[in-house]
């Protein structure tokens, strides 16, 4: 296939999606059975079909780019399918989000008899306090009741200054691209990764914290339900961030990438600006109001 | 079914790759289009027979076939299938075939990606149906799958249901994310985005409503999937959640799907009643941004299936006033399909055929969706067979006729043959009699009081029952014809022009029929 | 195929416009329309949707009618050139505001009864209705009849027809499906209101001759009024789908003048101090038995099935169940306390001593469990 500009790019047949298609179905059915008391060995089969496709498709682009097959349209056609992507992922948070404010604004002041919901409280959970962050439940059998709420200004801040300050190297790095610097390529997309691990480190200190000293959990009511869907969500939004941050240092320290061509760059550092943004909403919403 | 696709190559000079390796690689448009096309009929066929079981156990009353339980998973899985198995993916199907051909470009932008979207359905479709045969039977709640019942109490096989809803919605991202990269990217030089066909311009909003309603729906079942195993209390009341905030975030996916389901039918009504009119389009613009206002309005109306789970008065209000203003968009598409066909010189070919029904019925439909929309009104609708009524208009005799009119209208230039005028001509009318005997008795069984989901009712249903049943029998025999006319012409037949119609619109009849396996290699340039 | 014979046009054409007009002309009819009921809120939503239904009807003929004449007259056939225009400000404008002008006339009529609708202030009734896997639980809470309540089940005659393969005649049935034990009584000339709960899953409460349906959800409550002018029976069906048995959860409303209604408070109450006096003494295993199988029927048999056989991976059998055949109490903690996170509920807060006594009994000797154990209703109250 020619890469003349103005003219098409097709790729051959490929055996990556169809890999892709097994190796989802085996790790979700086999996730659902592990459910149901299965083995988990399926679940495990199913993520290495999925890793492997991952090799062979993106080794597969990567080659092809390599081989300078893309031209500027089919560059662009990369762009545009990052960015719906993650407008995507925007929508799969904002469901989240919808089902934290849905339950700060409705339905715990209904429980406690807000509105139109007089009854609710005084024939169903009279005793039920509504205060946000919620630590007594209308009903707390089969939960673990927290005995206090995550912290703002401690790790969570400092949380935030790490990952704001990983959205700046990644600019440097990017920078440094574009002048032809690859030192300060490789150094600030190092510094990247490093935070962004960094980052997770901590999340999971806290969550040990949250687990083991105030007993706060999935199981802890909505206000635990929503802490940890939220943030779990974000996390292991970082860790896949930090992991294609990670092979652009390793791509970079190949010597991949020109200031003009390094899409595959600037789409990792766009998702990591995207969990960047996130997170202030977490912060804001989750920690702080 | 493969032979059955293996269409007529002989002009291409650069052909398929033979055997079943072309199916499983492929990264050509056409090809993938022809499977995600037999991939939806194959689970209308499915989806139908479940729909014949419900048929068959409310011919009469009483119980007769099928257990209460065995009832709502096929009620379940009808719902879900159709929507998610039969209608999207026709029109996921169609756009590959069209949209690039339309817009003058040689394949969709993300050919590899494209191939994923359609590979990952049957996987998604088998691991929702395996769930019929598992312990304690398969998913039993509704399509719309409403917590508790779905969580607390739902079956083992629910986390199988869970994970078949995220696959599935990873395809129609993926598949819409494409779309959209292929019309913002792909265009050839002067197609300007004014200048697209109606049908493009329909699918790249529904390929927005797409990307922006589908990860919601992921985010319903996570927040099931969590509730059910992790703890948490989203949907339960005991830990301060709700099980109405399971509404919200469903509708919130769940409304923009309906026109997900709508706004190609409109495209493709928009091509094919000009043509047979044998003049332009009346009112371009005006579709385009009417387009744009219903995705819009999309939004903002999710609550009006929910208007009798005790919103607060305000909410009430702002969601009826939202939803009966989607009528206005609607009508103005309505308006212009009929100014088009004012004063121009109709024939009556296949699809106008099937175009003319889609107007009638789908207004018919529009109509008493605008009586549901009325909030006191739908206190008493509810929930009732009039809903069925309704959705069942806008979706079999809107969707589903639509997709099986472009069908009609493009079948030739897929196949390079013509199909047999007079089979489908009986197809037709064979269709458009039953769909109203099936379906429209059922405004009155609602009215009259008869709750939907239920596998058995009083007695003072049972006419009308049965006549929507002996119409069930007759649409599902008519689609069998389908199949077979469709065969007949891939097999072979009197041959198409290039034209096929006498005064079509449009890139895709510039090129041969069969269209070749490679279109556009360079570009077309357009005046 | 260009040829098509004009007739079969015009067929397709009046089946669209033949569809409103047939339901216009039947629509006099109960059975084909909507109830217009009994309350005022009823006859208001009637009244709006008839007034809907007009204007849809009026702008169907209106559209259907140019399109008919197009399809009539402007076909090739007929030699019609076509014509150039495809555009126009004006018309496109009109045909925007038109519609929406008739919006803002539905919309007038409609928000007025919806703020009635949602009036449930200065009610002179209050009962609490509770939704259950599946049937009715009504609670009077009022000073006059504080403390009684009562669950409404599908009438048995209509149970044992709705069976599959029952094969009985359903027209000898009366008020199939619609019937119940227990029907609710209301007085009328009262303001009623209803506190809508469930205590499983959603199910919706719904009589179309009081124009009231109103959601029941766990752990929420809705409340819903109603007004009803004049005595009789009216019926409904639960309408949001609950699982299994949703379509056999049927509602019957009684509405008494309100001299009956308070003959007949006192006759319940009565009743239950009755039932309550009789549960003090011991009881054979017989009579036990003989309870314990009525009680089975109308409160187990929905999961557990009449035959003791349960559903596979839904609802354990209780034929050779463990905890049938095991120790008594902790056959008594199940039934009386449930297994939170299943649908087995907490039948202790929902049936009386007795009854538990019975339907206890009822499990350890039926279907082959032999065990012989009596459970008496002193056993239950001390287990309390
Ligand atoms: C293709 C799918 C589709 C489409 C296009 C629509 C279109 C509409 N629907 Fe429908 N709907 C469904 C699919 C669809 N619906 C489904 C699947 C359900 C049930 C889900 C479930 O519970 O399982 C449902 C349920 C549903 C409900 C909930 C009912 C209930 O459960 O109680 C409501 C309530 O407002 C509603 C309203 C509308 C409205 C106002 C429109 C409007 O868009 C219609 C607009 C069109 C017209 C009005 C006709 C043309 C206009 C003119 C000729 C102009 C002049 C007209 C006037 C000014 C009146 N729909
Ligand atoms: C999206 C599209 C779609 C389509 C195309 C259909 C098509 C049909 N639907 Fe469906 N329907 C829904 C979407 C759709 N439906 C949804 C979303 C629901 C709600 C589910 C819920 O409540 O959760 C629903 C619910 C629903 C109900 C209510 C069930 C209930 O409330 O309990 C009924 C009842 O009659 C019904 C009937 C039919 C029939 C007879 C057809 C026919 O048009 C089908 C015709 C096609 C065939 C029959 C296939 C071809 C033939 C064969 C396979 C051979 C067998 C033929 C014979 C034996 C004659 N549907
Ligand atoms: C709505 C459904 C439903 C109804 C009604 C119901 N049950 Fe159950 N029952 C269940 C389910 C589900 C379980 C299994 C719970 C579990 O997973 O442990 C169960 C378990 C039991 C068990 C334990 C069986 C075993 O071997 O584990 C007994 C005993 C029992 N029920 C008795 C009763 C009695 C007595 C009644 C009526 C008064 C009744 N049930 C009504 C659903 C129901
Ligand atoms: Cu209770 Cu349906
Ligand atoms: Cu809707």
């Amino acid at each position: 296939m020619s890469a003349k500009e103005g003219d098409y790019y097709l790729p051959e047949p490929s055996g990556w999606p169809l890999v892709g298609s097994v190796g989802l179905f085996t790790t979700l059915g086999g996730f659902a059975s592990y459910l149901h008391g299965a083995s988990p060995m399926f679940m495990m089969l199913g993520i290495g079909i999925l890793i492997y496709m991952m090799f062979g498709w993106f080794g597969t682009v990567i080659h092809e780019n390599q081989h300078g097959l893309y031209n500027k349209q089919v560059d662009k056609s990369f762009r545009w399918g990052m960015v719906w992507f993650i407008f995507s992922e925007v929508l799969f948070f904002s469901a989240f989000f919808g089902a934290l404010f849905y339950v700060r604004m409705f339905a715990v002041p209904w429980l406690g008899g807000a509105d139109n919901n007089v009854y609710t409280h005084s024939i169903l959970w009279p005793e039920f306090n509504a205060v946000w962050p919620l630590l007594t439940l209308p009903n707390s059998e089969g939960f673990d009741v927290a005995s206090g709420v995550m912290d703002t200004w401690g790790l969570p801040f400092v949380n935030t200054i790490i990952l704001l300050s990983s959205g700046a190297t990644v600019t440097w790095a990017h920078w440094g691209l574009l002048k032809g610097n690859r030192n300060q390529l490789t150094m600030g997309l190092f510094l990247t990764v490093a935070l962004g691990f960094t980052f997770v480190g901590l999340q999971a200190y806290e969550y040990v914290h949250a687990y083991h000293e105030l007993n706060l959990k999935l199981s802890s009511g909505i206000y635990g339900s929503t802490f940890f869907m939220l943030t779990g969500f974000h996390g292991m939004h970082v860790t896949i961030g930090a992991i294609m941050l990670t092979v652009m240092l390793f791509r970079s320290m190949k010597g991949h990438f020109t200031a003009e061509h390094h899409f595959a760059f600037e789409a990792a550092s766009w998702y990591w600006h995207f969990v960047d943004v996130v997170w202030l909403g977490l912060f804001i919403f989750v920690y702080w109001l | 079914m493969s032979t059955a696709t293996a269409h007529d190559t002989a002009h291409d000079h650069h052909g398929p790759p033979a055997g079943l390796s072309r199916w499983l690689f492929t990264t050509n448009h056409k090809d993938i289009g022809t499977l995600y096309l037999w991939f939806s009929f194959t689970m209308l066929l499915i989806g139908g027979a479940m729909a014949m079981v419900i048929r068959a156990e409310l011919f009469q009353p009483g119980m007769q076939i099928v257990d209460p339980n065995f009832f709502n998973q096929m009620t379940t899985l009808h719902g879900l299938i159709m929507v998610f198995g039969a209608i999207m993916p026709a029109f996921v199907g169609l756009a590959n075939w069209l949209i690039p051909m339309m817009i003058g470009a040689p394949d969709m932008a993300l050919p590899r990606m494209n191939n994923w979207s359609f590979w990952i359905l049957p996987f998604a479709g088998t691991l929702l149906l395996s769930t019929l045969f598992m312990e304690g039977g398969g998913p039993n709640f509704g399509w719309t799958f409403y917590a508790p019942l779905s969580t607390t109490y739902g079956p083992e096989s629910t986390d199988f249901f869970i994970f078949a809803v995220h696959l599935l919605g990873m395809s129609s991202i993926m598949g819409a994310i494409n779309i959209i990269a292929t019309i913002l990217n792909m265009r050839a030089p002067g197609m300007t985005l004014m200048k697209m066909p109606l049908f493009v311009w329909t699918w790249l909003i529904t390929a927005f409503l797409l990307i922006a309603a589908m990860p919601v729906l992921a985010g319903a079942v996570t927040m099931m999937l969590a509730d059910r195993h992790f703890g948490t209390s989203f949907f339960n009341a005991a830990g301060g959640g709700d099980p109405i905030l399971f509404q919200h975030v469903f509708w919130f996916f769940g409304h923009p799907e309906v026109y997900i389901m709508i706004l190609p039918a409109f495209g493709i009504i928009s091509q094919i009643v000009p043509t047979f009119s044998r003049k332009k389009l009346f009112g371009y613009s005006s579709m385009v941004y009417a387009t744009a206002s219903i995705a819009f309005l999309s939004f903002i109306v999710w609550a009006h299936h929910m208007y009798t789970v005790g919103m607060p008065v305000a909410g009430e209000l702002f969601f009826m006033y939202a939803t009966i203003l989607i009528s206005v968009p609607t009508g103005v598409k309505v308006f212009n399909w009929v100014a088009t066909m004012w004063r121009g010189a109709l024939t009556f070919e296949v699809p106008m055929l099937w175009a003319l029904a889609f107007i009638f019925l789908f207004t018919l439909g529009g109509f008493s969706g605008l009586m549901l929309g009325v909030t006191p009104a739908d206190t008493q609708y509810h929930d009732t067979y009039f809903v069925v009524a309704h959705f069942h208009y806008v979706l079999v005799a809107g969707a589903l006729f639509s997709i099986i009119a472009a069908v009609y209208y493009w079948l030739p230039k897929w196949t390079g043959h013509m199909y047999d005028q007079t089979l489908a001509k009986i197809h037709f009318w064979w269709s458009v009699i039953s769909v109203n005997i099936l379906f429209f008795p059922m405004h009155f069984l609602g009215l009259a009081g008869m709750p939907r989901r239920i596998p058995d009712y009083a007695i003072q249903f049972a006419e009308f029952n049965q006549l929507a049943s002996i119409g069930g029998f007759a649409f599902g025999l008519s689609q069998l014809l389908f199949l077979y006319i469709l065969i007949k012409t891939i097999r072979g037949g009197e041959k198409a022009t290039d034209k096929v119609w006498e005064k079509p619109e449009g890139l895709e009849w510039t090129v041969a029929s069969p269209a070749p396996y490679h279109t556009f290699a360079t570009p077309p340039q357009v005046k | 195929m260009r040829n098509l014979s004009v007739n079969k046009h015009l067929l397709l054409a009046l089946l669209g416009l033949g569809n409103v007009v047939y339901a216009g002309s039947v629509f006099a009819e109960y059975k084909y329309n909507m109830t217009q009921g009994v309350t005022p809120i009823s006859g208001e939503i009637y009244d709006l949707h008839m007034m809907v239904f007009w204007i849809v009807t009026a702008i169907g003929i209106g559209v259907f009618s140019v399109m008919i004449y197009s399809i009539i007259n402007h076909r090739k056939s007929k030699g019609v050139k076509p014509a150039e225009f495809h555009e126009s400000t004006e018309v496109e404008v009109l045909w925007t505001i038109i519609p929406f002008v008739i919006l803002i006339f539905i919309a007038f009529p409609a928000t007025k009864t919806l703020l009635a609708l949602e009036d449930s202030s200065d009610a002179d009734v209050t009962i609490k209705v509770t939704g259950y896997q599946w049937k009715w639980h009504y609670e009077y809470l009022d000073d006059d009849a504080k403390g009684l309540s009562f669950f409404s089940n599908l009438d048995a005659e209509s149970n044992e027809a709705r069976q599959l393969g029952a094969n009985q005649d359903l027209s000898q049935v009366d008020h199939y499906l619609l019937n119940v034990d227990n029907p609710i009584v209301l007085p009328t000339n009262k303001k009623v209101r209803f506190l809508v709960t469930s205590n499983d899953v959603i199910h919706s409460w719904w009589v179309p001759a009081l124009g009231v349906k109103q959601d029941a959800i766990p752990g929420y409550i809705n409340d819903t009024w109603t007004y009803l002018k004049k005595p009789g029976v009216y019926r409904g069906q639960c309408t949001e789908l609950c699982g299994k048995d949703h379509g056999f959860m049927p509602i019957v409303v009684l509405a008494k003048p309100e001299n009956e209604y308070k003959e007949w408070l006192a006759q319940k109450q009565a009743e239950k101090k009755a039932a309550e006096e009789e549960a003090k003494g011991v009881w054979s295993l017989e009579k036990l038995m003989t309870k314990g199988e009525q009680v089975y029927n109308t409160s187990c048999a929905g999961c557990h099935q009449a035959n003791g056989k349960g559903l596979p991976g839904m609802f354990p059998a209780i034929a050779g169940s463990k905890i049938a055949l095991g120790p008594i109490a902790d056959h008594i903690n199940t039934v009386m306390n449930g297994k939170s996170g299943t649908a087995m509920q907490a039948f202790g807060a929902q049936l009386s001593d007795a009854d538990l006594a019975a339907v206890i009994t009822y499990e350890r000797n039926a279907f082959g469990n032999n065990t012989g154990d009596a459970v008496q209703p002193s056993d239950i109250k001390s287990a309390r």
